[in-house]
């Protein structure tokens, strides 16, 4: 009964101050809801990896792969099983219907291994008649089913006979359609060709009979998992931008908190006097504090679910462009997830209130009653605030250099953005003191010491926008410097004005016959290109010609003399920065590229940027290579002419020889969807950055707000020395954007050190580039001016609040003096 | 004989929801619709039904060999290859082909019993069969002409098969002709008409090694290869199967096979060879056979012990699996496994028991 009074009593204080209490809900939810959004994206994306990975047993079967990548035939599968080799067959291939494409997987039933089937198509299964027999059942995630009803009658689909009868199973990744291997090769328009076979591990260890081991390997079922892999950095920086986001959140929160408590503290002094148990009352406030972060935290659950619903199509391209994962278009629901995302809530009000409730339940009973006193409390919290800086400073380093990789420089990227943060505020206060100082007359003197007094409270807002115009510049920086390298980089890549591939080497032969007969060919360049493994990672060996097109323009980072004429001799090597970085190879040291014949030793003379490719590749002399790769088929064709002439060129290409538009096409068209692939990449970044800026401003909004009513004691004494309510209300708009100001002016520093790290450590440790960065002073600008316009807005409502009001209102304040 | 197990496997692998609904019984002469019948009078040609018959439903080749290990014990083998036609209709090259090939094999000794089965779809040569030169295959099992120019394809043969923990490779020779059963190779099999093409090489002597658990063995013995193919040959009324080949002391061969009737008497038959070859039908009555010892084996009740007699031909013997848990506990499981013979013709065989 008396608890009921005294929670009463402590709500009362939320009726009268609805604004604050909004601030401390919106700082939660916003909080949550970005953390939850990108959890939700994350989590997704690794339930598709998962499923993709565990799909036919792939992450417990060992495979047989033809050595150079692609297509091997039939009969190798059926020498492999004649030598008792207890091999699967499997064809795989993409069907272009619906915007993701249909991923077509062919199985062999009958001698699908135990690990690969959770489908019930094997011998005795329940689907293996229907699966088995024409029109052959085909099975795709839930998910994949309704979308697949509207393609079925589409072009690509009726000349291969349409899609079969289907029906969906668990476990499948989206997009992904399983049929009998007699339908995908309908479906694929193959005939006699396999693209693996599956091999129970135990068998991985066994060496291929001598007829097959110059053109198919065994990858041991460890090694074939690389999408996780690679697209583990891609997560993290979504997961340290969810947390990036939560921070800024709880900054919010640990304001509203603070200030609930200093303005509750002479009620709290109250019932306590009254009898109420410092421990009854600061089991109350938790508990208060906890439904308060629940309902925070359903809104901000919402929130997330609703931003990664919104963002998923960007980041499904993302990844698909990147990486070719595959991602369901909707977002599923996980009970654990909305646990998770409550408990943050809960965590993080929690640890935002903690010195509240710690103070409140220490309360002496007759202590005085003072809310200033919270204001020039904030002044001690800045110095400590400070010290705490330093401290994190230091973690962040000693982090970096004991942990190093990704989490390292994920760490390293944090104590970037926190430490000055931490620090700004005793910064700024010494830089208003300092102008105090020379101020002069009344008005400037009070300006500059209100000012000062002011960065107490709004301290908390200011490090939120401190942190998201820093991470704005940074990620801005980082973004705007990857575009420019990266297109400058298209060029010199592409430096062929149009790019052939014929389907088989007869094809090949006839499309270099009528390239010669065309004028304006000026060159016709062979592009030898097959996979390999190379320490288990994918690697693709390069055969370019020797040509001025590659010694001229290709974007070599270090060469060693001569580097060109060696790798056109054979004996010298071109590799990818990224793969150099893997494998820690420099310029001289030796590697081997597997061929048919047995490990080819090279020298590595050059190391050369390869950007956005997840995977390695290394570049050798073309008729070195076709030597040392006997059966390796020419066709592709790099070739040079007038560009304008390309595009033609192109197009009469695909009308000869019945080609897609991806495999005869000029410079321009492929310039443009590499660029299209790389804006996709970016969407969700910018999207998130964007976000927490609007947090920032929301904190900023939310601080002034709470600070209106408080700040009336402060400003009345002024208006009663004769200021206008104008005057008054146009000054502390000046002072918020001043204030807003002098935070985008330390951002900038902050921005590029957070630009540095990004480009310098974080990128190099998850795609293994690193980007020269560049400066971006127009993008500065517009910050600046972005930060200037956030304050303004936020300024303007508690301004406009103080321009109109009553008279009444400020004389009060001096009645109410407590 | 192993028709049976044909029509499990057809059931569970082209109809696995009725298998489960209706035992054995899935297949009715409208089973056949669409394939080749069984037709009289036989007209059996080597080497060409020696290969196989797509346009008909089943067919098998299948091995049996009834051996004497260097420790003198008792060994059985049995290779078997299936080709079941999944629908009737044209064949198709490649992956769409809708033949469908089964292996099986087993090794037994008193002790142990080990198995295995494959699968392999037609149309890509994982598993097939020829006429000339003969050979079966699926995977790395065969079975496969040895025989010189001129010969019967099966009148030299080696075998191979492995399974996980056994495996086999035999070689030799036939003493003796092909023997056709039935009406020069036409087999009835129910009164309704079902029938089927059916002949034999009982003569084999086999060598070789096998090895069980491990443990390999050289062993010595007789060797009985059956060749059958079919579209309809099951009765609904048929339960069971009881199947007997006899490899006797004097050089004489028995073949003797009981479908059991659901309702009615159950009637023997059975082909008698003489060590030539010259074989002679055994109809309804000519031959009884009666269980006499049975044993417990993976949870049913089996007949592992029989009494056969055909007074006509002189004949009264006992018969006794030499391990009685010779269960090939597959996806479709049936017992199969050897036998001693003793009485008026001792000797040694095979026997098969199926739907219990």
């Amino acid at each position: 009964m008396r608890a009921a009074v005294v929670l009463g009593a402590l709500v009362s204080h939320w009726r009268r101050h609805p604004v604050e209490l909004a601030t401390l809900l919106v700082g939660l939810a916003l909080a949550t809801a970005l953390w939850a959004g990108v959890q939700a994206l994350n989590a997704e994306a690794r339930e598709s990896y998962a499923r993709a990975a565990a799909l036919l047993g792939a992450d417990r079967l060992a495979r047989v792969e033809a050595l150079g990548g692609g297509r091997f035939p039939v009969g190798d599968y059926v020498a492999l099983r004649r030598a008792g080799w207890p091999v699967s067959p499997v064809l795989e291939g993409d069907l272009p219907v619906g915007p993701a494409g249909l991923r077509v997987i062919g199985v062999e039933p009958l001698t699908l291994p135990a690990e690969a089937d959770g489908y019930g198509v094997a011998p005795g299964g329940e689907r293996v008649a229907a699966f088995l027999s024409p029109p052959h059942l085909g099975l795709v995630a839930a998910e994949t089913l309704p979308g697949l009803a509207g393609v079925a009658g589409l072009p690509p689909l009726a000349a291969v006979g349409g899609l079969p009868p289907l029906a969906a199973v668990g476990g499948l990744p989206p997009d992904t359609l399983v049929v009998d291997i007699a339908r995908a090769e309908r479906l694929l328009g193959v005939e006699g060709e396999l693209t693996r076979l599956t091999l129970p591990a135990e068998a991985a260890g066994r060496a291929l009979p001598a007829g097959l081991a110059g053109r198919l390997t065994i990858v041991r079922p460890e090694a074939a998992d690389d999408l996780a892999r690679l697209t583990d950095s891609f997560h993290l920086n979504l997961t340290a931008f969810g947390l990036l986001s939560f921070l800024v959140g709880l900054l919010i929160v640990y304001g509203a908190i603070g200030l609930a408590f200093e303005q509750r503290k002479p009620m709290l002094r109250t019932l306590r006097a009254c009898g109420v148990s410092a421990r009854l009352m600061s089991l109350l406030l938790l508990g208060e504090l906890m439904a308060l972060a629940l309902v925070g935290g359903a809104v901000g659950v919402a929130g997330g679910y609703a931003l990664a619903a919104a963002l998923l199509p960007d980041v499904a391209a993302s990844l698909r462009g990147l990486y070719g994962a595959r991602l369901p278009g909707t977002l599923g629901l996980d009970p654990a997830w909305w646990a998770a995302g409550l408990g943050m809530s809960l965590g993080g009000a929690l640890a935002a209130g903690a010195a509240s409730l710690w103070r409140a339940a220490r309360l002496p009973a007759l202590a005085v009653a003072q809310p200033q006193a919270w204001l020039a409390g904030r002044r001690r919290t800045i110095r400590a605030q400070a010290a705490l800086g330093a401290v994190v400073a230091l973690a962040a380093l000693a982090a970096f250099g004991i942990e190093g990789g990704l989490a390292g420089g994920l760490a390293l990227l944090g104590g970037v953005v926190l430490a000055p943060a931490l620090v700004a505020p005793a910064l700024v206060a010494a830089a208003l003191a300092l102008a105090a100082r020379r101020a002069r007359g009344a008005l400037a003197q009070w300006v500059w010491a209100d000012m000062r007094q002011q960065t107490g409270p709004l301290a908390l807002a200011l490090m939120a926008l401190l942190i998201a115009l820093a991470v704005n510049v940074g990620v801005g920086t980082m973004v705007g410097s990857f575009r420019e390298t990266f297109l400058g980089w298209l060029d010199r890549r592409l430096a062929a004005e149009a790019y052939v591939t014929a389907r088989d080497p007869a094809e090949a032969e006839a499309v270099a016959r009528w390239l010669d007969g065309r004028p304006e060919v000026v060159a016709r360049l062979p592009i030898l290109r097959v996979g390999a493994r190379v320490a288990g990672w994918p690697v693709e060996i390069y055969g370019a010609a020797d040509h001025a097109t590659y010694r001229d323009g290709w974007p070599l980072l270090a060469s060693a003399p001569g580097a060109w004429d060696r790798v056109a001799a054979g004996e010298g090597v071109l590799v990818s920065e990224q793969f150099g970085r893997r494998g820690g190879l420099g310029l001289g040291d030796a590697l081997d590229v597997p061929t048919p014949a047995g490990p080819w030793r090279l020298e590595v003379v050059g190391i050369y940027a390869d950007y956005g490719n997840p995977e390695g590749q290394v570049m050798v002399g073309g008729a070195a290579l076709a030597a040392r790769w006997p059966g390796l088929e020419t066709r592709r064709f790099a070739l040079r002419l007038d560009p304008a002439a390309a595009a033609g060129l192109a197009a009469d290409l695909r009308a000869a020889f019945g080609f897609g538009p991806e495999a005869a096409i000029d410079q321009a068209a492929l310039k443009a969807a590499s660029t299209r692939v790389f804006e996709r990449t970016f969407a969700v970044t910018v999207a998130l950055n964007a976000l927490t800026l609007a947090v920032a401003g929301v904190a900023l909004l939310t601080s002034l707000l709470t600070l209106s009513g408080l700040r009336l004691a402060q400003l009345a004494p002024v208006w009663a020395v004769g200021l206008t309510r104008r005057r008054l209300a146009a000054l502390e708009t000046a002072k918020t954007v001043g204030l807003a100001a002098l935070t985008a002016v330390a951002a900038l520093p902050l921005g590029l050190a957070v630009a540095w790290t990004l480009t310098a450590v974080v990128n190099v440790e998850a795609f293994g580039w690193r980007l020269p960065v560049l400066m971006f002073p127009r993008q500065w600008a517009a910050m600046f001016g972005l930060a200037l316009v956030t304050a303004f807005a936020a300024a303007l409502w508690p301004a406009l609040r103080l321009a109109r009001i009553a008279p009444a209102d400020l004389m009060r304040s001096f009645s109410n003096e407590r | 004989m192993s028709v049976r197990v044909l029509a499990a496997l057809l059931v569970l692998l082209v109809m696995p929801a009725l298998g489960r609904a209706q035992g054995y019984a899935g297949l009715g002469a409208e089973a056949g619709e669409g394939f080749a019948a069984v037709t009289r009078p036989a007209d059996l040609r080597f080497p060409r039904d020696h290969g196989p018959h797509p346009e008909f439903r089943i067919e098998w080749w299948y091995l049996t060999a009834a051996l004497t290990g260097e420790d003198g014990a008792a060994y059985g083998v049995q290779w078997t290859l299936f080709r079941v036609a999944a629908r009737p209709g044209p064949e198709e090259a490649g992956w769409a082909s809708g033949q469908i090939w089964i292996g099986h094999a087993a090794v037994t000794s008193a002790a142990r019993h080990a198995h295995a089965t494959r699968y392999a779809r037609g149309g890509v040569g994982q598993a097939g069969a020829r006429a000339a030169p003969f050979a079966a295959w699926i995977d790395d099992w065969a079975l496969e002409s040895r025989a010189g120019p001129g010969a019967d394809g099966m009148a030299a043969v080696r075998v191979t098969a492995s399974g996980p923990d056994f495996g086999f490779a035999l070689e030799g020779a036939a003493t003796g002709p092909l023997v056709r059963h039935g009406e020069a190779g036409f087999s009835l099999k129910a009164a309704a008409g079902q029938a089927s093409y059916y002949y034999s090489q009982p003569f084999l002597r086999l060598a070789g090694t096998v090895s069980l658990g491990g443990e390999a063995v050289a062993v010595t013995g007789t060797g009985w290869i059956d060749r059958e193919w079919s579209s309809q040959q099951m009765s609904p009324d048929q339960q069971g199967w009881d199947w007997f080949s006899l490899h006797l002391d004097d050089g004489r061969r028995l073949m003797a096979y009981r479908l059991r009737e659901r309702v009615g008497p159950s009637h023997a038959f059975g082909t008698w060879i003489e060590a030539d070859g010259t074989a002679r039908a055994l109809g309804a009555g000519e031959i009884v056979m009666e269980p006499t010892a049975w044993a417990e084996v993976a949870g049913r009740r089996l007949p592992v012990g029989w009494r056969l007699e055909a007074p006509g031909i002189g004949l009264a013997v006992d018969t006794a699996a030499v391990n009685a848990q010779s269960w090939m506990g597959g996806d479709f499981p049936y017992w199969e496994g050897p036998i001693r013979v003793t009485g008026s013709h001792p000797g040694r065989g095979y026997l098969e028991l199926v739907g219990y």
